[in-house]
């Protein structure tokens, strides 16, 4: 027969219990911290933090539609000095004879900024967002994304598919961005050549032809456009190989 | 002769715990990302007092030019950090364990009261249920926060995508600093709760960890 605790073997005994379970408790969040720390790296990422980048991705994307708009700003809201970052692959000189390479499937071909520039103009004024955390109210204008893709029929896999992804690079090739379809589709995505109402000469800010993505973080914002490439494959992306998001979604 | 009272259901204490490690990993990755932009301080005039932060609060934690890696962490972590707040209310909730934590009508009259006695200014000290009235109105506050910080979080995280959440919030740069100003508020929160803690004692703290306390019966 059993006998009975008396009050204090119970406390002992409860105290001793709890105390172990806590410190096998402790060992959840240690292991998950070390099970992610001595992950292997991709692009610079830890594997399961990378995985999670492209779960928020497929969630954000099957959640939150691309057809959101960016909210816009009146021109008073525009400040005068436009701040720049970044001189990756725009340090080599500009060439006089600026072309556009295109790609899609089989179709290769080159176009001009002046051929481009038929296309209707679109001008948006809305929050420009740095992956650094600062923000600013700017004032852009060129041709929708989507128009120049109708315009060449360009993008277009099949008769019914858009290919998944559009590839730019600048023309040195030492800055590059991949895009998914449906952010660069977005209606308030264009191919900018106006800066503040004036054309866009100042090299820093992507003279001739820069990417203006609103619903993406700075980073996607390729200036200078050398090359645009549709594939179904998810093109090279600068910043992702240093371990940042691909999507870099807003 | 002593006998055992229950003080914290097991689910509580998890919930609190995980908190530890979830908040703590939130507070330094959100730092790796802050870092890149830190802009705030606190001026009075062209007097600046203090400025978020220093360099050598940067150096010192090894907090610089891990942009990349904050966010990985932070946004991986964010999710850790939901569910187990959305757990914590739905069990607070349905246990009716909320009936002890959210303030009574005369909590807010008395926490002042609990103020000025642990600040050792009055020796009044109003009685107490499980918490007691300063409690009451911090743990509530508190889980407020936590929410908060989610809400901006998201705000910031996807600003286009929920821009009616980030508009509510007062627009995208509003949202930041309200985000950023939150985690401060939780670290001054935590400061307070440590002093508290230790001033409470041993027993006090080993029933956050036992889910008892030994009473004297009478």
């Amino acid at each position: 027969m059993k006998e009975e605790l008396t009050t204090d073997q119970q406390i002992r005994r409860k105290t001793i219990k709890a105390f172990i379970g806590f410190g096998i408790a402790t060992l959840i969040p240690v292991s998950i911290w070390k099970w992610i720390t001595k992950s292997p790296y991709l692009n610079n990422a830890l594997a399961p933090l990378r995985k999670n980048f492209e779960f928020n991705e497929k969630l954000t994307a099957k959640l939150l539609s691309n057809s959101r708009l960016a909210p816009t700003f009146p021109l008073s809201d525009v400040p005068k000095k436009i701040r720049s970052n970044g001189t990756e692959g725009l340090i080599s000189p500009l060439e006089k004879d600026y072309k556009i390479k295109i790609e899609s499937g089989e179709m290769k071909f080159e176009i001009t900024l002046d051929e481009l520039k038929i296309l209707p103009k679109h001008e948006i004024i809305y929050e420009f967002k740095c992956v650094e955390g600062w923000s600013q109210i700017q004032h852009w204008g060129g041709v929708k994304f989507v128009d120049f893709m109708n315009h060449y029929k360009v993008g277009q896999k099949d008769a019914e598919n858009l290919f998944e992804y559009v590839g730019m690079e600048t023309p040195d090739g030492k800055y590059y961005v991949g895009i998914d379809t449906p952010s660069a589709v977005h209606p308030q995505t264009i191919l900018a050549y106006e800066m503040n109402g004036e054309p866009l000469t100042n090299l820093k800010h992507g003279s001739p032809l820069r990417l203006i993505i609103p619903v993406k973080y700075g980073i996607k914002n390729l200036k200078r456009i050398g090359v645009i490439k549709f594939s179904d494959s998810r093109p090279k992306d600068y910043w992702a190989l240093f371990g940042y998001d691909y999507f870099a979604g807003l | 002769m002593k006998k055992i009272v229950h003080k914290h259901p097991l689910a509580i204490r998890w919930f609190h715990w995980l908190n530890f490690p979830l908040l703590f990993v939130m507070i330094w990755s959100g730092l790796l990302i802050y870092w890149a932009n830190g802009i705030y301080k606190i001026q009075v005039g062209d007097t600046l007092l203090f400025k978020f932060f220093p360099k050598s609060f940067y150096t010192f934690f090894g907090l610089s030019a891990q942009l990349a890696k904050g966010m990985a962490w932070h946004f991986a972590t964010m999710w850790l950090f939901t569910f187990n707040g959305i757990l914590y209310f739905l069990y607070t909730a349905i246990s009716g364990e909320w009936r002890l934590i959210i303030p009574e009508k005369k909590s807010f009259k008395e926490a002042w009261q609990v103020v000025l006695h642990d600040l050792g200014i009055s020796k009044i000290c109003p009685p107490q249920d499980k918490y007691n009235a300063a409690q009451r109105v911090v743990y509530t506050l508190v889980i407020i926060m936590g929410f908060g910080s989610i809400l901006t979080g998201w705000a910031i995280f996807r600003p286009i995508q929920l821009s009616w959440l980030t508009t509510i919030l007062g627009g995208y740069e509003a949202a930041r600093l309200e985000h950023f100003v939150l985690t401060i508020a939780f670290v001054l929160f935590f400061v307070v709760h440590i002093l508290q803690v230790i001033k409470a004692g041993w027993k006090n703290f080993q029933s956050m960890i036992t889910g008892f306390e030994v009473k004297e019966k009478l």
